[in-house]
């Protein structure tokens, strides 16, 4: 902020700060009239943006409803792909997806809230490596997820790990796109609890483990739920990744973790039904779309919930 | 008896008990362990960008072995499968930029535009119920908004205008405004969270003055948020130049050096997903042409967090 | 009881230990006083000790002894270093970063910073109770009995648990609601609950950083009751801003002052007087204390 030059004489401030009081105020209060008109424009302006948003939200939800309802039926979930438009489901692709997501979780729960403990309740936050962690994970939260498909090619299907095109690999790469989103919602839950808390417990003899594992772990527990529902969200959506580690089209029998066969995912499989010409396959990835939403809605209400019901208040 | 000596002999403690220990009983091992296996989570975090690094890296430099960096930065024919071969990369990231320009196009005016009425003007009941919705706008795969976006807005708009689609059914337009719609919620809620966080005294000096809504929002409240603001466009962009599956889907996978909405364009990320899923084998300059244009797309990624964190940082500094 | 030795001693007693115009039996009372003095238990032997916080120094100077089944009060205005000094006495300070505790600080005789020490174990023996009531977010029942479980003690946990809520004078108020909400309580209640919750792993001193000053005047009279009861199995430090507090319930007093460097940067806390409460509130020895305990200096 500009301050008026302190070497100039006093009444000559003076002035300029009054001078500036003025326009300030003028540049706020400026004729009455012309304000209403331009205030309600506004306001109409504002309302047109925001029915925008809520439309353009319903238009995606209701036209999946509107194209992808007739395919809905229990065959959607038994049959496999097929040529054919009318045999052709979701069932190895739903199994991958299912499969996939105990990958990840499985993954991320004990990593996930290691760091974040680590990093709340342990790292002294003035060290230089400990800012770089949390830089890290800040950081890898914006990656493009495809580039995480990258990483997996690279890294875990060829490679170190070199685990092939399995599921297991799609699970790992799923699971370290997430990873950051899981760690900074553990972060919050657990900051959430307050350090009277700790001293409390600190200060009858309890060593800082015991304190977290039974005071800071417990409290923030609904909050680390709420994080890794979402977590789980954002990796049944996500397609790009598994396009590149794997995941195929065509596959038709149920996957296994470490079956080198081949395996699928909702998503990969919505995308290929909508790519195919045919006007049948894209009512059927409208289906699949419904299917993903209708799941996704059911795990964020539980996760809403569950915050709603078991959030600690202090 | 000197009635001194009788005191003093009544008053002098005893040896009492010995003074209790104040050592540890056993050098709690356990605790150490479990500290090292949580830094070795955190430490994971670290090992993951490493590991991004290094998997782009080798072929990338592999591959700049094989071509030059200014024909790959600048040159202007991308068709690294044709013989002959060429690589300048320019019309990959024109692809990108067009579409997310569209998308930022869209989402910016509506993204800030929202967020200045759930922060200034909604009735908390209101923002109570239209918050959680347009977040959960945020939520939806890019796969099903891709989907949306082919089966129903590509020929929806192209009857409507047709000089959004040269060739339906890919546009970067549609693809621009698919995108947009998937941002406008970042937009929308880090603005509406900087802009709340401006203290309500900056407000009500305004008001106090005689200002109407419509200027405390402009003139006081959105400078005053500005650094969030920002930051909340730069990830929206970010996330709109990261996108992979709408552009599969709309925009194309002809790689035409264009920013004209209604031709099909094909952006780095596209590029990416249609190569890898490919016939292509490990070592060869086209497996190595995913890692090139990887690198590009994370570095420019990178730099749109990088700044994006900092300003994060610098508007929550400046009310806590 | 009729030998004559013993009571003519009988005697000598009486009369040394009534007050008296005689100026012998006072002089005699003084002297006992200070016999005592020499040779009672003391729990902490501060001499010297500073504290600074990231080089800055928050307290210095500061020596005086804590002696058993005492209530010493540490006064004075705010930012002078008593909590500062009171977090010593039980290694509360490590968990700040950067706090650096200098001087000699003996607990019954043991160096409390010696190289061997661990802080879990002090914490154990000394507890402290704080000024905004922290019970834990469990039930009653869990709040007493989480010390004695996590530091493993033996016994029937209900025992425990009743032992602790009778001696924090708690126990008829809440014994129907044991597995009730801690939240549940009042204010003036949590922090019973705090003090019963401190006394449950049975330490030998209670550290109390002003433990009344959230909570209303009957609470306060409450808590001021206990203490009194209390001391006579514990050692109690309690910092308060209450002088009228500390007048009424502690037998010895400290007061603490703060200087205030050039340039008004630095503000370190250090002891001016430390002695019999009487002493400090009605003679005390320096202008600074007497400014400060009637009233001028705030």
């Amino acid at each position: 902020m500009s301050t008026i030059d302190p070497r100039l004489p006093g009444a000559q401030r003076t002035r300029l700060a009054a001078a500036g009081a003025r326009s300030v105020t003028a540049s706020l209060t400026d004729g009455r009239g012309r304000d209403k008109v331009t205030g309600q424009i506004f306001y109409a302006l504002l309302l047109l943006a925001i029915a925008f948003a809520l439309a353009g939200l319903c238009a995606i939800v209701v036209q999946a409803f509107v194209k992808g309802s007739p395919a809905l039926s229990l065959s959607l979930f038994t049959d496999a792909p097929s040529s054919s438009a009318e045999r052709a489901g979701f069932r190895p692709a739903l199994m991958g997806t299912l499969y996939l997501i105990l990958g990840v979780i499985v993954l991320v729960v004990p990593l996930g809230i290691g760091a974040a403990v680590y990093l709340e309740e342990y790292a002294d936050k003035t060290r230089w490596w400990n800012r770089l962690v949390e830089l890290n994970i800040q950081n890898l939260a914006g990656v493009p997820s495809i580039i995480y498909g990258i990483l997996g090619l690279a890294f875990i299907v060829r490679g170190p790990l070199d685990l092939g095109f399995i599921l297991a690999a799609g699970s790992l790469t799923l699971g370290l796109l997430v990873l950051p989103t899981v760690i900074l919602a553990a972060r919050e839950a657990i900051r959430a609890v307050p350090p009277s808390i700790r001293e409390g417990s600190l200060a009858l003899g309890a060593t800082q483990w015991q304190t977290i594992r039974r005071q800071v772990l417990p409290a923030s527990i609904p909050g680390i739920i709420t994080g890794v529902i979402l977590a789980i969200s954002r990796a049944i959506g996500e397609t790009a990744p598994l396009l590149l580690v794997g995941a195929a089209t065509f596959v038709t029998f149920d996957p296994t973790f470490l079956g080198s066969d081949g395996y699928s995912a909702l998503p990969v499989q919505i995308f290929n039904y909508a790519t195919r010409p045919q006007d049948e396959f894209r009512v059927l990835a409208s289906a699949g779309v419904i299917v993903m939403l209708v799941v996704l809605l059911a795990m964020n209400a539980f996760a809403v919930w569950l915050r709603n019901r078991y959030e600690q208040q202090w | 008896m000197d009635a001194r000596n009788v005191i003093g002999a009544l008053s002098a403690p005893g040896a009492g008990p010995p003074p209790p220990a104040l050592t540890a009983p056993s050098p709690r091992y356990g605790e150490k362990v479990i500290k090292g296996l949580l830094a070795l989570c955190a430490l994971l975090s670290v090992l993951t960008t490493t590991a991004i690094v290094v998997s782009l890296l080798a072929p990338t430099v592999s591959f700049f072995a094989e071509v030059s960096l200014p024909d790959f930065l600048f040159g202007t024919k991308w068709a690294p499968s044709f013989t002959p071969s060429s690589f300048g990369v320019l019309p990959l990231v024109v692809g990108t930029l067009s579409t997310s320009l569209y998308g930022m196009l869209v989402a910016v005016p509506v993204g800030l535009l929202s967020a200045i009425y759930l922060s200034e003007y909604a009735p908390p009941r209101v923002r109570k119920t239209v918050k959680p919705i347009i977040e959960i706008l945020a939520g939806i795969p890019t796969v099903a908004i891709g989907v949306f976006a082919l089966i129903f807005l590509s020929p929806t708009l192209a009857e409507v205008f047709p000089f959004l689609v040269n060739i339906p059914p890919f546009s970067a337009g549609i693809a621009g405004l698919a995108i947009g719609l998937m941002i406008v919620p970042i937009i929308a809620s880090i603005s509406d969270d900087a802009m709340r966080a401006v203290p309500r005294s900056l407000r009500e000096g305004a008001y106090g003055l005689g200002a109407t809504k419509m200027k405390v929002a402009l003139r006081v409240v959105f400078p005053a948020a500005i650094s969030g603001i920002v930051a909340s466009i730069v990830l929206a962009a970010s996330r709109a130049v990261g996108e992979t599956m709408v552009v599969l889907l709309v925009a194309g996978s002809s790689p035409n050096l264009t920013f004209d909405p209604g031709s099909s364009v094909q952006t780095m990320t596209a590029f990416i997903g249609t190569t890898a899923t490919g016939d292509i084998s490990p070592g060869t300059v086209k497996y190595d042409t995913i890692f090139a244009v990887g690198t590009l797309l994370f570095v420019m990624t990178l730099v749109m967090n990088m700044f994006a964190i900092r300003l994060v940082r610098k508007y929550r500094e400046v009310y806590e | 009881m009729t030998d004559p030795d013993v009571r003519a001693d009988h005697d000598a007693i009486e009369e040394a230990v009534t007050p008296g115009a005689n100026g012998l039996s006072q002089r005699i009372v003084a002297e006992q006083h200070a016999e005592r003095q020499a040779g009672a238990d003391k729990v902490f032997e501060i001499e010297d000790v500073a504290v600074a916080y990231s080089g800055q120094p928050a307290v210095k100077n500061v020596s005086f002894p804590i002696y058993k089944h005492d209530i010493t009060a540490l006064i004075g205005p705010s930012g002078c270093g008593k909590s500062t000094l009171l977090r010593c006495l039980n290694r509360m300070n490590d968990l700040i970063p950067g706090a650096a505790v200098s001087g000699s600080l003996r607990y019954h005789g043991q160096d409390l910073y010696g190289p061997k020490v661990d802080p879990v174990q002090v914490r154990k023996l000394v507890g402290m109770v704080f000024q905004k009531p922290n019970p834990f977010p469990k039930s009653i029942f869990d709040n007493i009995a989480f010390g004695p479980r996590v530091l493993g003690m033996k016994g029937d946990m209900d025992e425990i648990v009743e032992r602790a809520l009778r001696r924090g004078a708690l126990w008829d108020e809440v014994k129907d609601r044991l597995k009730e909400n801690a939240f549940g309580m009042s204010g003036g209640q949590q922090q019973r609950l705090c003090i019963a919750r401190a006394l449950a792993i049975e330490p030998d001193t209670i550290l109390m950083d002003e433990p009344c000053s959230a909570l209303d005047p009957i609470s306060t009279h409450k808590i001021e009751d206990l203490m009194l009861e209390l001391k006579q199995d514990y050692s109690i430090v309690i910092v308060t801003h209450n002088m009228q507090q500390a007048a009424r319930i502690s037998d010895r007093t400290a007061f603490f002052t703060v200087d205030v460097d050039e340039g008004e940067r630095h503000r370190t806390g250090r002891v001016v007087e430390y002695d019999s409460t009487d002493k400090i509130f009605q003679n005390p020895a320096d202008p600074r204390t007497e400014a400060y305990v009637t009233g001028k200096v705030g």
